[in-house]
């Protein structure tokens, strides 16, 4: 005969769900439905999810940091100091309030507090988009390339554009990088606002992800293909004659001092006079008369990343400047100075890239037409800020 | 995703970095730190191929956990006791998050090895995503909770609460100064390596236990980063260890960076831990013991220690000496205590302790009880205003104390007080450590040495200096810390919602002006403040003044 007994059972020590009714709506008292941030105004009727998790993370003295910055510099500056960029603001002149003892807070009233806090990126960009986007775009830039794989859609390609790609799209790649970490990732640390900041270093992500799809596409065609040469770009960037302009702007852009000259100088005069003149106007018309459909979605998504995003917030956060109710003479003035010394950088730099429209076998439009278009768009971004087009463009 | 091995992957984009050979690029921030060049491997090894999507992959769980919990009406069993301290702590975290990505080009030049920006850069972008997925925490708080006063405001207050701005040095410890003291040692090797073990890990566990599965999510998901960040760090410790020169500045760096953080993180998160928690197991581990796990074991004896036969001076006495003031001089508890007498200036409702309580502590902290027991049933006697004033202004055996210059919370264990003139003004610190912080490391020469990249302590480090002799209401008022019907205050000693248990502006304008300590002190004759010292130091604990006789 078997018994059954119960065996002595220990309850576990783990915390117990208790009913606290703490939900919204349970009661009503003061402030019991003021359920939105409310200590800014957004830029459109309703309050957006990105200016909720950005809007005035980073403080500012000028407005409720009434104890002030509490670290500084060995200059005893702390925080993100106006006069990091001479582009000015609103508000930028009027001194921070003079708190001590006895002043209280003297937060100031009106929002937003001085014309920096206006900006907002048009991109909205914050954890959930920059990942999305970014991910999307890795993701499909790998399919491309592994359906070229699968296919073998790189025996098409002929000798003359197996150099091409292995050393001039190559070289593109110490472009993104290089600007990607010193010019973008660098500034990241300069603005006076979170939204500029965000954006920027939203932008530097572009830079270093377009760097890593060319050198990991690069890789895979030194598998693919046999004879391609997988470090050919290091000798092109660092000796070939065609690249050293573009290398001496990219290297000056990153020794820039002045965040917005840098933003500026990098954005809205080099890509679209470079950047795009290499991307749009050579390789993308290249590529397919040379039978290669990979190159271009791979350069595309970088494209796509400028053309769409980067400059987008560059013009919103520049139409600002030159809009302004206080200094718009005083920054346009300094933008068209920025504006005629870039142009004649970059020019030079593009002027210097032509021998590349003659390599491939299957030419591509002609380098002087390709440089027409790209003036011309830049003519566009630089007299849709309100400044005028300056005359380094036709030198 | 690609077949290519991440190793393959990763070697390859080694071939992105690049020797300027036409111009420098800017270089900004300064250090006298010295670093050779040499070759060194990215300790991340993380290529973007991969990390994006395994960053969008971690955003998926964390949102869908966000849904769920909202479909679940996960705020029926969330314990308000602890979600009133989220106010002050989601206030905070997005800045330090945020500037730690701000940090990140501080290493650029300083640094001269390209292969460790890739990790840096890396860092940045992480650190965007904690600073925003923490602020999408709070907002969805603000949506969700039964009360949102707090959230509704909590960067405003929080830039002009006296709690907000002793959380602040924890973001601004990390962007300014000396490039490497900053956003190497600062932010990466104390605060990231040692203190997100309690503030990602430790507190974490506490909201599940309350009721909130949500603060774990998220903070689980920013922790799983850290690690990566810690790598980050050490890649650069190990650097700047084999240069004989940097040895006396990292032995001042790493002191000060561990005492500013244990005076810091401890203070908040031991606060949140123990006094935000309604989950009084006695076999749940307090902070205390948290605290000798995360910190001591893991941190100080597994990577400090072993990194000693390099040649880093480890501050065996500080580490000692935080636990002497978490264990034996109630470190925690007296903090806890102060943030309760001064519930008034801030923007959160805090509990009162029960009897349950009471026990928990008098079981994890012998002799609590009879150091802090009469005050908590103090505070909770006179939780709601009936004829009497907030417990500040009451007879309950304590004193106001003093505020620390160094870390700005006040001088709460009274006996370790010490006071100096510093730049022409008295002030007080909390401890020797935080007056050697502003009279010895941060300053241009250390130990004789030429020091000129140090940083300083700026800013109007005493928030009561601003409101001296003002009305409480006043203050109140100019904060922005009242609800939307003009009187209501944001902060409440007690958690009851019945408008008419609620203190207004209308109880405030009857209490007595506000008096800055700092202010009083630099008013002083030498004997006066001499005789003040004296008896301030044989004050305590539980903030009881000096007996008549001392």
């Amino acid at each position: 005969m078997t018994t059954t007994q119960d065996s002595p059972k220990t309850e576990r020590s783990v915390p117990k769900p208790v009913f606290t009714d703490a939900e919204a709506g349970a009661q009503e008292f003061p402030d019991s439905n003021s359920r939105r941030y409310n200590y800014y105004t957004p830029q459109k009727r309703k309050q957006s999810h990105y200016e909720d998790v950005t809007v005035e993370v980073q403080p500012d003295p000028r407005h409720y940091l009434s104890q002030g910055w509490l670290y500084g510099f060995s200059d005893g500056r702390g925080g993100y100091p106006l006069d990091w960029t001479v582009l000015k603001a609103w508000g930028s002149d009027k001194p921070s309030p003079q708190r001590g003892p006895g002043t209280g807070g003297m937060f100031v009233k009106e929002w937003p507090a001085t014309g920096w806090h206006e900006f907002r990126d048009p991109n909205e960009e914050w954890e959930l988009t920059l990942y999305r986007y970014n991910s999307n775009v890795v993701r499909q830039v790998t399919q491309n390339v592994e359906a070229a794989k699968q296919s073998k859609a790189f025996e098409q390609w002929n000798t003359n554009w197996v150099r091409f790609v292995e050393q001039h799209v190559g070289a593109w790649m110490h472009v993104d990088h290089g600007l990607g970490l010193y010019l973008y990732a660098n500034a990241n640390r300069r603005a006076p606002t979170n939204m500029h900041n965000n954006a920027i270093s939203v932008n530097s992500m572009h830079r270093i992800r377009a760097a890593q799809d060319l050198a990991l596409y690069n890789l895979t065609l030194s598998e693919e293909i046999e004879g391609f040469d997988g470090s050919a770009h290091l000798e092109t960037w660092n000796n070939d004659p065609a690249w050293q302009g573009v290398r001496d702007v990219a290297e000056q852009l990153t020794g820039i001092d002045d965040w917005c000259e840098a933003i500026f100088a990098a954005n809205v005069v080099f890509e679209p006079l470079v950047g795009e003149l290499f991307r749009s106007q050579l390789v993308q018309q290249a590529s397919p008369r040379n039978g290669d459909f990979v190159t271009p979605t791979v350069v595309g998504a970088a494209e796509y990343d400028f053309a769409e995003r980067d400059l987008r917030y560059t013009t919103a956060m520049f139409e600002l400047l030159t809009n302004d109710k206080e200094f718009a003479d005083h920054n346009k003035s300094i933008l068209q100075d920025w504006a005629s010394k870039w142009t004649a950088q970059s020019l030079t730099a593009a002027r210097a890239l032509q021998p590349l429209w003659s390599q491939p076998d299957a030419k591509p439009p002609r380098f002087e037409d390709g440089l027409d278009r790209v003036k011309s768009r830049f003519s566009g971004i630089v007299t849709s800020l309100g400044l005028e087009e300056p005359k380094e463009l036709s030198l | 995703m690609s077949r290519q091995s991440v190793a393959k992957a990763h070697q390859k984009i080694q071939e992105l970095s690049w020797e300027p050979a036409y111009h420098e690029p800017v270089s900004q921030y300064g250090t006298d730190y010295t670093f050779r060049k040499a070759q060194k491997k990215d300790p991340l090894k993380q290529v973007l191929r991969s990390y994006f999507p395994m960053q969008e992959e971690k955003d998926h769980r964390v949102y869908g956990a966000s849904d769920g919990a909202i479909r679940g009406n996960m705020f029926r069993q969330v314990q308000e006791r602890w979600l009133e301290w989220q106010k002050l702590f989601l206030s905070i975290i997005p800045l330090p998050e945020i500037s730690a990505a701000r940090a990140m080009p501080l290493l650029f030049r300083t640094v001269p090895n390209p292969e460790l920006h890739n990790g840096q850069a890396i860092q940045m972008i992480d650190e965007v995503r904690h600073s925003t997925i923490q602020q999408n925490l709070k907002r969805l708080y603000m949506n969700n909770y039964i009360d949102p006063a707090g959230f509704n405001s909590s960067l405003r207050d929080f830039q002009s609460d006296y709690c907000g701005t002793i959380g602040r040095q924890f973001a601004e410890g990390f962007i300014t100064g000396d490039a490497i003291t900053a956003a190497s040692i600062y932010l990466t090797i104390v605060a990231e390596t040692a203190f997100t073990n309690t503030l990602f890990v430790a507190m974490p566990a506490e909201a599940a236990a309350n009721g909130d599965y949500l603060l774990p999510t998220v903070f689980h998901s920013v922790q799983s980063d850290e690690s990566r960040h810690i790598s980050n760090g050490y890649a650069t410790l190990l650097m700047a260890l084999a240069d004989e020169d940097n040895h006396q500045l990292l032995a001042r760096d790493l002191r000060y960076a561990w005492w500013n953080n244990h005076r810091v993180v401890d203070a908040a998160i031991g606060t949140f831990i123990e006094y935000g928690t309604k989950d009084r197991r006695k076999d749940r581990e307090s902070y205390a013991e948290m605290w000798r796990r995360w910190i001591y074991d893991d941190y100080y004896r597994s990577y400090l220690v072993p990194l000693e036969k390099y040649g880093l001076e480890i501050p065996h006495d500080l580490i000692e000496e935080s636990w002497n003031q978490i264990w034996n001089k109630g470190y925690v508890h007296e903090v806890a205590q102060f943030f309760a007498t001064g519930w008034l200036a801030n923007y959160w409702r805090i509990d009162p302790m029960t009897d349950k309580d009471f026990e928990w502590f008098e079981y994890k902290y012998p002799g609590w009880y009879d150091k802090y027991g009469a005050w908590w049933e103090n505070y909770n006697r006179l939780a709601t205003p009936n004829g009497h004033k907030p417990i500040v202004f009451e007879d309950v055996d304590y004193e106001y104390p003093h505020r620390c210059w160094t870390c700005m919370v006040p001088c709460l264990v009274r006996e370790d007080m010490v006071m100096a003139k510093v730049d022409g003004q008295w002030r007080t610190y909390c401890h020797e450590m935080c007056k050697w912080t502003d009279e010895t490391a941060f300053r241009p020469t250390y130990q004789g040495r030429q020091t000129p990249n140090m940083g300083k302590l700026i800013g109007h480090r005493e928030w009561e200096t601003l409101y001296h002799g003002w009305n409480w209401a006043d203050v109140v008022s100019d904060m922005g810390f009242v609800r939307d019907d003009g009187k209501t205050m944001v902060a409440q000693p007690h958690l009851d919602l019945d408008p008419s248990k609620m203190w207004t502006l209308d109880h405030l304008r009857k209490c007595p002006p506000l008096a800055s300590p700092n202010v009083l002190l630099n008013e002083m004759s030498d004997d006066e403040r001499t005789a003040f010292a004296a008896r301030y130091v044989k004050g305590g604990p539980a903030g009881r003044p000096a007996p008549a006789d001392a």
